[in-house]
């Protein structure tokens, strides 16, 4: 009957402690076994079963929780198929489900002692002691995730709490065994570049010592995937975060996880230099771990790029295959002579089209989708279909004129607008792009566009869906306001969010609420959008989806309320007695050599092309990885060649064309500090007030042991009271001059690989000319380091004297305070540089920025400020309390809103 | 639907007895109950008796069914063990559900049957205790396996293919244990358990039993190791199947039928050493010959029994197929001068299982 033998032990051989549970028998954790489900395929499903168990799993997690199974009959079937398994079977099973009803269905299954995963809090008291209670009838232990009628735990505190308070009601109202209590405290990603979510590594850790201080009997189990999500795609690395996070996380207690065993990398085996980088990010040890690991991330990407043909060897293969290979490759050079021959060989000029050309394209899509082609190889490969599509755009013509027959329907509206106030548009464009070649059409309503606009065109147009995007902070509310808009007027198609600022909490908490009758939705990047509107556009999934999209945002306000209502800040004035403090009186500070402004008008290109940094010109491309070595990473080091020779080529012709025109001013005053702000003067006398510069001043809690100041920019500026004669520089930069012309002018309309490219480029050059100004201003223009003498790297690196924060960017996230520099410089007539309503610049690829030259002063974040320092700001700046929380909305220590509904 | 003429107040009584008197001693419990029936070599018209003379279909071999048709020569067989110095009596229901029942036609009866049963066993306890009211005798309401497992599919085709679900089980099971509450029982035996998953639907059903008639009876979990494999029909180690059910906190595990004493000594103490409760065993009289009689002799079996008792194994012993109250009184004097087994103190761990047993930590 049973293949084991009979004199097996009753228990497993005792020294592993950590209990590994089997995470592959689970719909959602692994897209094989799902589709073997959905097959129907058990056969096949037990086979993962039993790889599982053989490969050590302790005890197999099973999870049906798909939106389109039947979960009840699917875990039942699955579950009867192993109880005739004796080689999988052996093992206990974990019954995983957000559903009570598939959790029961699968208690009335397996005669030995399962786990249940989970029950919580979520819906009361009363539910989870019945649960717990049917659990214990059934001969279950239980997992009880720290969730409670208010939300999911995300604070050590919380954890805590929560945790404490189930074992109350499950030891005391139920008689629940502690040693069958399993607490899951929520494992949550790490490292994603939101400074709430830092923190999460070492709050579950601190959660586990105290929950187990406090009940010794009970185990702690996470879902350790989690929290390296963030790293998507990089397997070694994901590999490396978890079982740095065991190894912490189980000293402080977590004795069981649900993990894929076999890939856990040892401890001791990440490189010494990987493994600080993740224990800094794991333990949260330094506030720029996070960026640390992005950058290294790819040096540990491993192996797997694919080595190409560079032969003409597939000149010989049937046409079809040659548009396909020219499709996947991005080749032009035969496209026009291989879509005529197709062509000729075609019934209809159309049936090119939606044959081999839309096969070449899907297979693009799936290998993009695979993660096996990158966005630039995407971008080209849509510059191939649009050359092919306008070579046979006459026969079509022709072709619809003789029989009326009309294009190909898309699969498709997405309607695609930078919203009012902002000018950038490269990651709408690749968005755009994007779903282009997936046969979606798409509508660009382009820059700066008002959200009567939008919705104009998305009515006449019938829009399936409409997309935001936008780069600068005021764009948020602007976004909030667009999709009020779209609830007023009666719209219920789904709303896409994207861009730099942009953010899934964000969107959740601020935008989704205003826009009941439809779904606002947060797409991470270009790579993602096609997944999206798929979904969105199927009929069979975009109910689940956006049901999944809505519960997972209502998670994702509460977590943020909460987070809210727990950060603490101190008040202004405290911060303010704990400001960054100089001793100016030996401090030599060197007068500028000119007081005023400078202008400076086609400026050389070819001075600005060494100062580039390449870094963020890969992240357009969504190629992540340091320059220069990402041209050698094994994944995507092929490509990032060929894109930065592509780029090389493109930038040589537009520096020695001069497509664009470089400007700039820039201007020095006398300066000193008033409580946190900067008075800027006419001349040395200092009698006469030009404009007062405001800044805004760090209000976190800290650790009175580190020391650390609560630094505004205002510290870094001579106090008046002290007498000493300090200064302060501006500047604004440009290299956007001509830009659209240029590209009307020497880019096919085809090529949106080209036309992205020159944007991206003009990016780079400004902040390239950003970059050289500042060196001047340093050796020359103010002149405080003469003989400063760094190279190019050392400058990316910030090692120069002194700093030029940006209005706007985290040393100071107020962007009104452009209009001052705009002012004092009288930047629009100096430069053409304009400003919009969002206090966005115009062109796009422009920088402006203040010069700080004290050797102290220093980048640094304000981050979030309280309602004490709001309204002081407000009556600095002559606003209304309103008007600054609504500039300053994304700084915001607490929600304005709550607080005027506490007031009334 | 009960008519229950017992308050919980005397149930707490008779379970501190029964706690009571298994702390002083070895319990023993009775015999077989179809090698009694056997020797009174009935037919078809004893089977069926007055009441049922006239049913649609044959019910010979139906020997729950003789607790309405012939409930002298039950309730003698009690008296019989009793004499023989039998503690615990089980009643005549070891196929007395809907489930099984259904073979002769007589869901309808199940209820009625069981009642009737745990009556003639309390009438027998009863009527001994009236004699001699310084020893105690308990009837455990015997719930056994049913006809059908809930884990093993009867189609070798289909493995994930059932019979009978879980549901239907506990609805059956519920049924009876109501019954035999009604009937007067002093605790439920769920015995000859091949398939754990009955036996946890069993569960579930005497718990359920237990809220809705406000009484609460001590359990007994009695398993089979069907072979020389040391697991059960269904697969499962003695460890793990203990693991399996003992959320039921019951008053005693251990295992009845299958095999002789000899055969079932290493899985009984496999059980009595992970087991943080009490430990029954009633074996077979040995293995059936080829005639399919039990021939191993009272005596034999009392001196095997008796080496489980000197060397600390068990709480309560008993007969199982092929035993007789010859049987019984051997086994009860051979085990009357050994202390019972010490309950051992058995860490809180999570212990889990598949087939297997499974201990964190």
């Amino acid at each position: 009957m049973s293949t084991t033998a009979a004199d097996t032990p009753p228990s497993q051989p005792s020294g592993s402690a950590f209990i590994n549970v089997g995470e592959r028998t689970n719909v959602t954790g692994s897209a094989k076994f799902r589709k073997l489900i959905e097959q129907g395929d058990y056969q096949a499903a037990l086979t993962v079963a039993r790889q599982q168990v053989e490969s050590g799993a302790q005890i197999i997690d099973v999870n049906m929780d798909e939106g389109l199974l039947d979960s009840e009959k699917a875990m039942t079937t699955f579950l009867n198929m192993i109880a005739s398994e004796p080689d999988i079977s052996r093992v206990p099973v974990m019954i995983d489900s957000s559903k009570w009803s598939v959790i029961e269905a699968g208690l009335k299954c397996v005669q030995g002692k399962p786990i249940v995963n989970s029950i919580s809090m979520k819906e009361g008291e009363a539910q989870f002691l019945e649960q717990a209670k049917q659990c214990l009838r059934y001969g279950a232990a239980v997992v009880v995730m720290a969730f409670d009628e208010t939300g999911q735990a995300d604070t050590k505190d919380r954890k805590v709490e929560i945790c404490s308070r189930a074992y109350a009601l499950l030891t005391e109202k139920v008689g629940f065994p502690p040693e069958d209590i399993i607490f899951d405290p929520n494992i949550f990603a790490v490292a994603t570049g939101i400074e709430e979510h830092n923190n999460y590594g070492v709050d579950f850790i601190e959660a586990t010592r105290e929950i187990k201080r406090r009940f010794p009997l009970v185990h702690i189990s996470g879902g350790v995937s989690n929290l390296s999500f963030s790293f998507r795609g990089n397997e070694p690395v994901r590999e490396s975060m978890h079982s740095v996070f065991l190894y912490h996380a189980i000293k402080a207690g977590m004795d069981m996880g649900i993990v894929n065993a076999g890939q856990l990398t040892v401890y001791d085996d990440i490189p010494a230099d990987l493994r600080e980088l993740i224990e800094d990010v794991v333990l949260n040890r330094r506030a720029d771990s996070t960026d640390r690991l992005l950058e290294a991330a790819q040096r540990f990407k491993g192996e797997g790029a694919k080595k190409r043909e560079v032969d003409l060897a597939w000149r010989s293969a049937t046409v079809e295959e040659r548009l396909k290979h020219a499709l996947v490759l991005g080749i032009t050079e035969f496209i026009e002579v291989d879509t005529e021959e197709a062509r000729q060989q075609a019934d209809k000029p159309l049936h090119v089209i939606e044959g081999p050309l839309m096969a070449g394209m899907n297979v693009v899509g799936d290998l993009f989708g695979a993660g096996k082609m990158f966005l630039p190889q995407v971008v080209k490969s849509a510059r191939v279909m649009k050359q092919a599509v306008a070579y046979l755009q006459p026969y079509l013509e022709a072709e619809k004129r003789a029989s009326g027959v009309t294009e190909m329907p898309p699969k498709g509206k997405v309607v695609m607008a930078t919203v009012k106030g902002d000018v950038h548009d490269i990651g709408k464009n690749i968005v755009g792009v994007v779903l282009q070649c997936n046969n979606y059409e798409v509508i660009d309503l382009g820059v700066m566009v008002p959200a009567a606009k939008i919705l104009q065109v998305a009515k006449e147009e019938n829009a399936d869906i409409i997309g935001l995007s936008g780069l600068i902070t005021p764009s948020l509310d602007e976004m909030c306001y667009v999709a009020a808009e779209m609830e007023r007027e009666g719209f219920d198609v789904p709303l896409l969010i994207g861009g730099a600022t942009t953010s899934r909490v964000h969107t959740a908490v601020k935008i989704s609420p205003n826009y009941n009758k439809g779904q606002a939705i947060y797409v991470t990047d270009a790579s993602r959008a096609v997944g999206v509107v798929s979904s969105l556009l199927s009929e069979t999934e975009r109910k689940p989806y956006i049901e999944t999209i809505r519960a997972e945002y209502a998670k994702a306000r509460d977590a943020h309320l909460k987070g809210e209502a727990r950060k603490t800040r101190i008040p202004l004035a405290t911060a303010r007695n704990n400001r960054f403090s100089i001793d100016w009186q030996k401090t030599r500070i060197r007068k500028p050599d000119f007081l005023g402004t400078k202008t400076f008008t086609s400026y050389d290109l070819a001075e600005l092309v060494r100062y580039i940094d390449w870094t963020p010109f890969f992240q357009t491309w969504e190629l992540n990885g340091r320059y220069p070595r990402i041209l050698d990473d094994n994944v995507v080091g092929t490509e990032a060649r060929r894109l930065f020779s592509d780029a090389q080529e493109m930038l040589t012709r537009m520096v020695a064309e001069k497509w664009v025109e470089a400007r700039a001013v820039i201007g020095f005053w006398p300066a000193n500090a008033v409580e946190d702000d900067i008075e800027v003067f006419t001349d040395d006398t200092r009698q006469v007030r030009l404009a007062t510069l405001h800044t805004l001043r760090q209000q976190m809690a800290r650790d009175p042991s580190r020391e650390r100041a609560h630094t505004a920019l205002a510290d870094f500026i001579a106090p008046k009271e002290t007498a000493v004669a300090d200064y302060i520089g501006g500047f604004a930069v440009t290299t956007g001059i001509g830009e659209e012309g240029a590209i009307e002018k020497h880019i096919a309309k085809t090529d949106d690989y080209g036309r992205i490219m020159v944007k991206a480029l003009c990016d780079r050059l400004a902040e390239a000319f950003a970059e050289r100004m500042h060196e001047r201003v340093r050796k020359e223009f103010w002149g405080y380091v003469k003989g400063e003498r760094l190279t190019a790297e050392e400058l990316i690196a910030e090692k120069y004297v002194g700093i030029r924060p940006a209005p706007g960017y985290p040393a100071q996230p107020d962007h009104t305070e452009k209009a001052t520099l705009w002012q004092l410089m009288d930047v629009e007539r100096q430069t053409s540089i304009q400003l919009t309503e969002s206090f966005a610049m115009w062109p796009g690829s422009s920088v402006s920025g203040l010069y700080f030259s004290h050797p102290d002063s220093h980048y640094f974040g304000v981050g979030r400020i309280e309602r004490d320092q709001v309204e002081d700001y407000a009556r600095r700046k002559g606003w209304a309390a309103e008007e600054a929380e609504r500039w300053l909305a994304p700084v915001l220590n607490y929600d304005p809103a709550s607080i005027k509904d506490k007031a009334a | 639907m009960t008519k229950l003429t017992r308050s919980m107040d005397d149930c707490r009584r008779t379970t501190a007895r029964l706690h009571e008197a298994a702390a002083k001693r070895i319990l023993v419990i009775d015999g077989a109950m179809g090698t009694m029936i056997q020797q009174h070599k009935l037919g078809e018209a004893e089977y069926r008796g007055d009441r049922f003379k006239d049913w649609h279909r044959d019910v010979k071999g139906n020997n729950d069914l003789l607790v309405l048709s012939q409930p002298k020569i039950i309730r003698d067989i009690h008296a019989q063990y009793i004499a023989a110095g039998a503690d615990l009596v089980e009643t005549n229901t070891f196929n007395a559900q809907v489930i099984s029942m259904a073979d002769y036609g007589m869901e309808a009866l199940s209820y009625e049957i069981n009642v009737a049963a745990a009556q003639l066993a309390r009438e027998a306890c009863d009527a001994a205790m009236a004699k001699d009211p310084s020893r105690p005798r308990f009837v455990a309401g015997a719930v056994g396996p049913t006809n059908r497992t809930a884990s093993i599919s009867p189609d070798v085709n289909d493995p994930g293919f059932r019979n009978v679900t879980f549901d239907q089980l506990v609805a059956a099971y519920k049924e009876q244990v109501w019954g035999l509450i009604e009937g007067g029982s002093d605790l439920i035996l769920i015995e000859t358990i091949f398939d754990t998953l009955n036996a946890k639907a069993a569960g579930v059903a005497t718990l359920q039993a237990f809220e809705e008639t406000g009484i609460e009876l001590p359990i007994i979990i009695s398993g089979t190791i069907t072979d020389r494999s040391g697991r059960t029909l269904s697969g499962q180690t003695p460890t793990a199947f203990w693991y399996s059910m003992r959320h039921l906190r019951p008053f005693a595990i251990g295992l009845n039928c299958a095999l002789g004493a000899d055969l079932m000594r290493p899985h009984l103490a496999e059980i009595s050493s992970v087991a943080d409760t009490l430990v029954s065993a009633y074996p077979n009289a040995g293995l059936p010959n080829a005639m399919g009689e039990y021939d191993e002799s009272p005596d034999d079996m009392a001196c095997q029994i008796e080496a489980w008792a000197k060397d600390g194994l068990v709480n309560i012993v008993g007969g199982c197929c092929g035993s007789t109250p010859d049987h019984i009184r051997h086994v009860a004097e051979h085990v009357a001068k050994f202390a019972p087994r010490k309950v051992p103190t058995i860490a809180p761990k999570m212990r889990l299982s598949g087939l297997e047993a499974f201990v964190a930590g």
